[in-house]
């Protein structure tokens, strides 16, 4: 067992854990944090992707360990004030979720991104987030929020 | 002067599951945890077929946290029934018992050996590395035509066949492919109606016909792949001797009931729980042994027991979709009038059979002559064993095949009489109707406008440019060629008419039940066996309600998916919520509405016969002021003190709907791709889908569904396939290697409808989840097909990847330049499903 010390969503923890202990898991079963989801187990699906000190990573390809010491950031955590962030906002408002599974690891994904590239056209938004896969939607409504959270409509 | 009453039907709400989904707050099954709940895992086998000749599972259970481990024999008790199948469609039908556990045989890669029951999931798969067992490999049946062949091995020794069931219909000889024996059978009597009496005979067509083109496809098999995996807990109910479900299912009721099949548990002691679930897409539209495993381990440990798929195991053990050998022949003039249709299939069974999986092929039989009338049609279908994951319902389950089937054979068609693929469709569509009218299988469709939207979808696309810029690059000799590919389809919505079901081989249960409330306070609760997963009911469900009762969507709430809380249904799958739930919810509510009107008449001191309703308030026929609101008749109902003498206190009103016909949605899809003739890469340039499912209710979500529909389609046509190697080895076992297609591989779709009323329901809705997936594959493929066409490629199996469709070119390049060297991989139409994906 290690001891870790992880700030997430602006709380710090500080738990002792098995060195083997996915990211994911730990958020979910030790924090109670169900807002983060297992999709795939090979990081490829990005249900599970978490902003590690404000980059995506995906949770379930990290271990609870490596998070040691650093900010964790979950859909669950992207409210300010009680407000949505306005990438919650815009998916809700542009119907880009049906089912939801995918949703918050898809948020995730897209707020890491505008923060790389404010202003980004349809193929960068479509290439972000290849890692990021929807089975319901088809992904156009999906670009069409990113676009809207970029500024880009209303 | 009063406000107009807002319609909210038609209009695109946004919707009102959304907040809990994007902020992380979404009940998945995998978020329950309970005092003493304990974690289930599987020992799955490795190989396809083989004896199990040891199992020692004495180690295992020494593991740290391991707190039982179970073999098949320790718990045959416990399942009297196996893993029930309720599709029977043919009296000779062969149906292996399947066991939750087997004993002796492992059938497929995934097949289950032990189960191991631990205190926390990681001590609990950990400890299936140390359960001992001997395999003894037998020789597995990967393939179909194998399957059938004299002394091939058996899937099932005891059936001493590979073959399921032979089902056939119309009238005709559908020869060759396989033997007529005596005990081919005809239960489509019931689907094909009485007109089929008088339809030709398919020899007699064939035999006068001008032109008769003959075409192999292959339906490759595909992974539904919901994003989330199945999950399941199952809990003692000590209140009720019973046993609580809370699944990853897309059909708590029928779970409720095929568990206490299974299990010999009394179905009133089985509550079913649908929490927030994260798609299914058919592939949740079953009752695994999974499940049925939770609840007899719940019930033999006394406390609750969770199970979660890992992806892997989502692809070995949760259902296949698709995988069928289709051979089809049309019967033409020459002027492309079509005389008629033959069909011979090999559908893919799997090694046991699922809830449905032999009703799938069976229920897209009478779907083969798409939407084209002609005279003679007949079809033989077998169901075969193989040592692979069973089949059954993927989104559109047996109408995508079929569309496709017919879809690709009248382009066949139209290459053959040198004829533009949209006057031969022309030619040969119905003319509109809105009454039922039967097809060539005999089947009766409900509406069709079929030249308004292929007029509406060539507009759209501007064909007449297309096919120009088309010219320009094959005379300019672009390394990148232009495809333009249609699709007219329909699809067999809202399951439905009970007695049709029946008919199919599915015993029935077609209708839906609504139970539509009025609280006290005015607020409104809508309970549904409809179980949605992603298709929005609560907020398609608040609409109706709303303006039926005159009341807001945010005024109602919708309960659904939980056996104890809401009227027994028959949940969400084969495009039937609205058309058959959503219908039963409008029935509901007008029911309040009539109830309403004989407490306002007297409260009003007035005749029921003057009462008027609208916009929530009920009035004086010609004295508006004399008025008095929904809420306060519901506020007089619930008291009870001064009602109409003899009525029932309470607006609490509930329906069952069992609709008399089906619904067919129809559509045009135009698909434009641009074909790297030096790559073989395919990009879809603009995709086009006018689609006609009646009235629609919300705008938003039916584009949605539409989307959705389409992106699956296109990843079956470019993208998707299951491979298995010659083993029977899942060789696609994870999303690493199967590629389901990204945001990067999807077009933006140009989305229009036209709106032809079905006349199976009030309302006139006919149901769209389907749509797209049924419609695409087609013009996809037709427009691949297009683009390479000069060079005489005819046809490109799906998945057509960079790499078969750079084959396919450079076969047809070297036939070109007299190299008739054959590249054997290219014998692509004959391919077997299983090496069926060398993308």
């Amino acid at each position: 067992m290690r001891r870790i010390q992880v700030n997430v969503n602006g709380v710090t923890y500080e738990h002792e854990v098995e060195p083997r202990l996915l990211l994911v898991h730990y958020l979910r079963e030790g924090l109670n944090l169900t807002g983060t989801m297992v999709g795939c187990n090979t990081s490829n699906c990005g249900a599970c992707t978490v902003l590690l000190d404000g980059q995506s990573v995906k949770s379930c390809t990290l271990f609870a360990v490596q998070a040691d010491g650093h900010e964790i950031t979950t859909v669950q955590g992207l409210q300010e004030n009680g407000e949505w962030h306005p990438m919650q906002t815009a998916f809700h408002e542009k119907h880009a979720l049906q089912c939801g599974y995918c949703t918050p690891g898809m948020i995730m994904a897209s707020v890491s991104f505008l923060k790389e590239n404010p202003n980004p056209n349809e193929e960068e938004i479509r290439e972000a987030l290849e890692g990021n896969y929807c089975r319901c939607t088809g992904y156009e409504n999906i670009v069409k929020a990113v676009q809207q959270a970029a500024g880009q409509t209303s | 002067m009063t406000q107009a009453p807002e319609r909210y039907m038609g209009g695109g709400l946004p919707r009102k599951e959304d907040p809990n989904l994007v902020t992380g707050k979404a009940n998945w099954t995998d978020n329950i945890k309970l005092p003493g709940m304990l974690h289930m895992t599987m020992l799955r086998s490795p190989f396809a077929r083989a004896k199990v000749t040891h199992l020692d599972v004495s180690s295992a259970l020494e593991q740290p946290g391991v707190v039982a481990v179970f073999t098949g024999e320790d718990l045959a008790d416990e399942w009297p029934g196996g893993v029930p199948c309720g599709a029977v469609v043919s009296e000779r039908q062969n149906t292996p018992f399947f066991p939750p556990i087997v004993t002796d045989e492992v059938r497929f890669v995934g097949d289950v050996v032990a189960v191991v029951v631990a205190n926390n999931r990681y001590a609990a798969q950990d400890a299936l590395e140390f359960i001992e067992v001997d395999y003894e490999p037998l020789e597995p049946v990967v393939n179909m035509e194998d399957a059938l062949k004299e002394g091939s091995p058996l899937v099932h020794e005891d059936l001493e066949t590979n073959e399921c069931f032979t089902y056939t219909a119309g009238v005709g000889n559908v020869d060759e492919l396989f033997d007529k024996t005596d005990d081919s059978e005809d239960k489509g009597a019931a689907l094909r109606g009485p007109e089929v009496e008088g339809r030709g005979d398919t020899d007699e067509a064939f035999s006068r016909s001008d032109v008769v083109v003959k075409e192999r496809y292959i339906q490759q098999r595909l992974l539904p792949t919901a994003i989330e995996p199945r999950a399941t807990v199952a809990y003692p109910d000590p209140g009720h001797e019973g046993y609580v479900m809370y699944s990853s299912t897309q059909v708590p009721h029928l779970a409720k009931v095929v568990l206490s099949l299974a299990t010999g548990i009394p179905e009133n002691q089985i509550r079913v729980v649908a929490p927030d679930v994260g798609g299914g897409f058919g592939s949740k539209l079953n009752v695994y042994r999974e499940e049925i495993l939770a609840v007899v381990l719940a019930k033999r440990l006394d406390t609750p027991v969770k199970w979660v798929e890992d992806r892997s195991e989502n692809y070995q053990a949760t259902i296949h979709g698709r995988g069928q050998i289709q051979d089809i022949e049309l019967a033409a003039n020459s002027d492309g009038k079509i005389l008629g249709m033959r069909v011979k299939l090999l559908d893919d069974m799997g090694a046991y059979l699922q809830l449905l999986t032999p009703a799938i092929s069976v229920s897209g039989a009478a779907m083969f002559p798409g939407v084209y009338t002609f005279d003679a049609f007949s079809i033989e279908i077998k169901g075969v064993f193989t040592n692979l994951t069973p089949t059954d319902a993927y989104r559109g389950a047996g109408r995508p095949e079929a569309c496709y089937a017919i879809e690709r054979a009248i382009d066949a068609l139209a290459r053959e009489l040198n004829m533009d693929p949209v006057e031969i469709r022309r030619r040969n569509f119905f003319e509109p109707f809105n009454e039922p009218t039967a097809n060539p299988a005999g089947l009766e469709y409900d509406s069709f406008n079929l030249q308004a939207v292929l007029d509406r979808a060539i507009e759209l696309a501007d064909y007449e440019s297309l096919r120009q810029e088309q010219q320009r690059r094959r005379e300019d000799n672009d390394p990148v060629q232009l495809g333009i590919g249609l699709s007219t389809y329909t699809e067999i919505c809202g399951l439905g008419p009970s007695q049709a079901l029946a008919g199919l081989g599915l015993g029935g249960g077609g209708w839906e039940a609504a139970n539509v409330r009025m609280l006290v306070t005015g607020k409104v609760e809508v309970a549904t066996g409809t179980s949605p997963h992603g298709q929005g009911h609560e907020t398609s469900w608040s609409q109706i309600t709303a303006d039926v009762l005159g009341v807001t969507p945010d005024d109602v709430d919708v309960i659904h998916g939980d056996t104890d809380a809401v009227p027994f249904g028959r949940d969400t799958y084969g495009s039937r919520s609205l058309a058959v739930g959503g219908i039963a919810v409008w029935h509901a509510a007008n029911k309040v509405v009539e109830k309403g009107k004989k407490i306002a008449a007297h409260m009003l001191e007035a005749s029921e016969d003057d009462i008027e309703f609208e916009g929530g308030k009920f009035s004086v026929a010609g004295s508006p002021d004399q008025n008095v609101s929904i809420q306060d008749v519901s506020g007089q109902a619930y008291l009870g003190a001064d009602l109409p003498e003899g009525m029932e206190p309470v607006l609490n009103e509930s329906v069952v709907f069992d609709p008399p016909n089906f619904t067919f949605p129809f559509g045009a899809h135009i698909c434009v791709t641009e074909v790297d003739t030096e790559t073989g890469s395919v990009k879809i340039r603009d995709y086009i889908a006018v689609d006609d499912c009646g009235p629609v209710i919300n705008p938003t979500i039916v584009d949605g569904q539409l989307h959705g529909g389409l992106a699956q389609g296109i990843a079956q046509a470019l993208y998707e396939g299951v491979i298995y190697d010659e083993d029977g080895n899942l060789i696609t076992a994870s999303m690493v290697n199967y590629m389901i297609p990204g945001a990067p591989e999807l077009p933006n779709f140009t989305l229009d409808r036209t709106v032809t009323p079905s006349p199976s329901n009030p309302l006139g809705v006919k149901g769209v989840g389907e749509a797209g997936t049924i419609g695409a594959p087609p013009a996809v493929i037709n427009s691949v097909v297009d683009a390479l066409s000069p060079m005489g490629i005819k046809h490109i199996d799906m998945p057509a990847s960079p790499m078969r469709v750079w084959k396919a070119i450079q076969n047809a390049q070297g036939q070109q330049s007299g190299d008739r060297q054959q590249d054997a991989a290219l014998e692509a139409s004959g391919a077997d499903i299983e090496q069926g994906g060398d993308a």
